[in-house]
């Protein structure tokens, strides 16, 4: 059916910001009727790509093409015209508004007195039937499920008549089974003739659903290929630019209990409940991976653990020890170290430089200050030991963490954590947007750390993480956890059962898992 | 139109781009001199001259200074941990009539005492002042802007009572100012015959004193982390309120300093004029300086000469001395502009 001439022609864009460029004669085809995945770890200029596409930017040269006509540079509201859609990855639809009124909003004139919504519900009503879009137009978006409003959004896209659609890592927030459906309804989307783009990391989906890849890397096409004729060894290779490094995966012999939850709740100050029922033991030596949609109580259980929170039923044991009203300070002080899911926000003072931030958790030890003065050679003498040893590559001690990239702050932050000797490590999406080599790092030193005795807490949206470094795992769901399981004893199916509510399907693995540990 | 952040920007740069630009905009400046009818050129000699062209220019330039460094000080203390303190003014009342209240006959001691004691005491009143304010924003979160700009007002017309009222000088014929200070208490003189007094070291003092603290020490390091980013600061175990309400206390207890020395130094006695706006100018100063105590030092003499000059020049030529006013805040402005410039760059597109 795709005809010789593509329908969506992005020839040679080029774009610089400063002396760095983000795009570098980016060539891209797409017929009708295909889904092409795009590929790249963070800062290889997928988004960039995207943003002039929509006219957010305008590129230093180049053109795009759409049906053989030449799109005007920098104007969103001709792509949006000429029948380009995007899905992002987190959703902007009004909560307190019905599906339907939030697929029209902003497509009514301005000066009309009268809604058309007779001939609005119509056109949507044969959308949902044509694309087997499971959705009830009347409901309010906010009783939606995550993959329902995804589908929302899909249909506001399609409403506009849109012909391309790009969907932006779409399966972040879904579980396994909502992302095979969303996989099932790309499929028939393009096989009534739409083409999509789907930008993504993850390589099992591409393999899973698209017929075309294209890797950026640096800013240029490192590679294109049939999906058919490629494998995930391969694109993995050309997304990173050489070997993909390995995780080691030691032996594990978990020691005497560091942390313990049993029954937790937590409400917040209104007495609105943030975690019903958290149950988990946490041993020396040990990784537990909390898996769970985002959203579900992650962040109040890192709370919880860091300091942030406290517990208003069940208990909370620290080395043996209950924690009465925990705060950050009291957590340091008792050998809990964390790191935070926010590195800019929480994680680091982005004004301060490195060594300055190096101490934000331990300036007022013995060892850094002395009668309320800092130590400036101990500072700097730390800052460099601890960039050296954790390979932070930067402009030296002296530079403003601000100017970093995401995976020498993490470095830095992981540093920091380690360098105190914790016991137990609460570490709330360690390696969210770093490239493949940062995260192999932090990785591979969270295990090493474990396997010297530290117990260690990873929260993770991402799956294949969690079976890459975990011992045990459980999954959160609505502010309960479920019972730990190994991931040898399960698989994504189950897990995804378990990430949309079924918490139960553990209950039966349990028993073994906890006997052999 | 967009900005981007430059990835790196010189220390040279940064220190000489705020006063070339404020250079600028007192060339910009001229403009309303040719419309008051007189010449720029020989204006601008008049103000070079008027500030700092003979001995007595500078002494009096340099006795503007102090208090400007004090207040300069309180604000940039404040603002490096975004406590929004816009009630220097009062606070220099407060540390003004702490000093009156203790001075004028109630206690006398040796010099070398009297006046420390007077300081400490004045300190204490100015940062007491900001206290309220202050743990209202960090219990109840409200707005210190509003807090600390009305109860300028309200200090202001404390002391209209005072002077006008009990503390009244029998002696003074009539003039609503309080009884003047006892010898003791009084900062001796730098300079012979000018105006010039001893709180210009004391400031000077304060302004190096403060910016080994904040650089040094590990309750300035708090300090600065609170105000670049108080989230950060919280999940490191910083107890942020408790360094806000310590800040507060420091930065009251500048601007209650400036009251006291102006009284010690200059005046002698209370009375309402005591600070012609001594407080705000010392927001002035402070953004002038990027928030860096020795900053403060440059920027307050910087805009001490705008009003002497001004005053002079106005004084000689004629024209209204408001023109001080308006080049004082016209080279805020281009200051302000200049260093937004000096981090990011503008794009057009």
């Amino acid at each position: 059916m795709p005809d010789q001439t593509p329908f969506l022609h992005i020839s040679k864009i080029t774009k610089k910001f400063g002396s760095v460029f983000a795009c570098d004669s980016v060539t891209l085809q797409l017929q009708q009727g295909e889904i092409l995945a795009l590929l790249g770890e963070n800062g290889a200029g997928k988004t960039t790509l995207m943003n002039i596409l929509f006219g957010h930017y305008v590129a230093d040269s180049g053109s795009i093409s759409i049906g053989g006509k030449e799109l005007t540079p920098g104007s969103p509201r001709r792509a949006l015209k000429v029948g380009l859609g995007m899905v992002h990855q987190h959703f902007s639809l009004a909560d307190n508004m019905s599906v339907l009124d939030n697929i029209t909003l902003g497509t009514e004139s301005m000066f009309g007195l009268w809604r058309k919504s007779g001939e609005a519900r119509q056109k949507i009503n044969k959308l949902i039937n044509t694309y087997e879009l499971d959705v009830d137009p009347r409901s309010i978006v906010k009783n939606l499920s995550v993959g329902q409003r995804q589908r929302v959004e899909i249909l506001k896209a399609l409403y506009r008549d849109s012909r391309i659609l790009i969907l932006d890592e779409p399966t972040a927030v879904l579980t396994p089974q909502e992302a095979e459906h969303l996989f099932a309804t790309l499929r028939l989307l393009v096989d009534k003739g739409l083409a999509i783009i789907f930008i993504t990391h993850k390589l099992r989906e591409v393999m899973a659903v698209s017929d075309r890849c294209l890797v950026l890397r640096h800013g240029k096409v490192s590679y294109e290929s049939r999906t058919r004729d490629t494998d995930v060894d391969t694109l993995a290779r050309e997304m990173v630019g050489g070997e993909v490094p390995v995780v080691e995966q030691l032996p594990t012999s978990p020691g005497k209990k560091v942390l313990s939850l049993e029954g937790v709740g937590v409400k917040n100050s209104d007495g609105y409940s943030l975690l019903h029922d958290v149950s988990l033991e946490l041993r020396g030596g040990e990784i537990i991976g909390i898996a769970g949609v985002s959203g579900n109580g992650q962040s109040h259980l890192a709370d919880l653990i860091s300091g942030l929170l406290s517990a208003d039923k069940g208990s909370f044991e620290l080395l043996g020890e209950a924690v009465v009203s925990p705060t950050p300070m009291g957590m340091l002080k008792r050998g809990v170290g964390r790191i935070p899911e926010d590195r800019t926000g929480t994680g680091l003072v982005g004004d301060m430089n490195v060594q300055e931030n190096l101490i934000l958790e331990n300036y007022w030890t013995k060892k850094v200050s002395h009668f309320g003065l800092l130590k400036a050679d101990f500072m700097r003498k730390n800052a460099k030991d601890i960039m050296e040893q954790y390979d932070v590559r930067c402009g030296g001690e002296d530079l403003p963490v601000r100017l970093m990239s995401g995976g020498n702050m993490q470095k830095l932050i992981l540093g920091r954590v380690l360098s105190e000797e914790p016991s137990v490590i609460m570490a709330n999406q360690p390696t969210w947007g770093l490239d493949v080599g940062a995260a192999a790092f932090v990785h591979s030193r969270l295990i090493r750390a474990s396997r010297d005795g530290v117990g260690i807490i990873i929260i993770s949206e991402d799956l294949d993480e969690l079976f890459k470094v975990a011992d045990v795992i459980q999954v959160m769901y609505k502010g309960t956890l479920s019972p730990p399981v190994r991931p040898a004893d399960t698989d994504a199916r189950e897990m995804g059962l378990a990430m949309s509510g079924h918490l139960e399907v553990f209950a039966s693995t349990v028993a073994e898992a906890h006997h052999e540990a | 139109m967009r900005l981007e952040p430059r990835e790196h920007s010189s220390l040279l740069l940064r220190a000489v781009v705020p006063f070339g630009s404020a250079v600028v905009a007192l060339l910009a400046c001229s403009v309303l001199i040719l419309w008051a009818d007189a010449s720029p050129v020989q204006a601008f000699f008049l103000f070079i001259k008027g500030s700092v062209g003979s001995k007595f220019a500078l002494s009096e330039t340099l006795a503007r200074t102090i208090p400007l460094i004090f207040t300069g000080l309180a604000v940039a203390v404040a603002f490096k941990a975004k406590l929004w303190n816009i009630g220097a003014e009062g606070q220099l009342y407060g540390g003004a009539c702490m000093a009156t209240w203790l001075g004028t006959g109630m206690i006398d001691l040796p010099g070398w005492l009297m006046l420390p004691l007077l300081f400490a005491a004045g300190a204490l009143l100015g940062g007491l002042l900001l206290l309220g304010p202050t743990l209202l924003k960090t219990w109840l979160a409200v707005d210190e802007v509003v807090t600390t700009l009305l109860l300028n007002f309200i200090i202001l017309l404390f002391v209209n009572y005072l002077v006008f009222g009990p503390w009244k000088d029998p002696m003074a014929m009539g003039w609503p100012q309080a009884a003047p200070m006892v010898d003791t208490a009084l900062l001796s003189t730098l300079l012979a015959k000018t105006r010039l007094h001893m709180g210009l070291i004391w400031a000077f003092g304060a302004s190096v004193l403060l910016w080994l603290f904040m650089r040094f020490t590990t309750w300035g390091y708090q300090i600065r982390a609170v105000g670049y980013n108080a989230g950060a600061s919280r999940f490191a175990g910083i107890p942020v309120n408790p360094v806000v309400v310590r800040t507060a206390l420091i930065s009251g207890g500048l601007a209650g300093c400036a009251g006291v020395s102006e009284l010690c130094g200059l005046k002698g006695y209370l009375t309402l004029d005591l600070s012609p706006g001594f407080g705000y100018s010392g927001i002035v100063v402070a953004m002038l300086a990027g928030l860096h105590p020795l900053g403060v030092v440059v920027a307050a003499f910087f805009v001490a000469m705008l009003s002497i000059g001004a005053d002079s020049m106005s004084r000689a030529l004629n024209i209204s001395n408001y023109i001080a006013d308006v080049a004082t805040a016209v080279s805020l402005l281009a200051v302000l502009v200049s260093m937004l410039l000096v981090r990011y760059r503008i794009r057009w597109k």
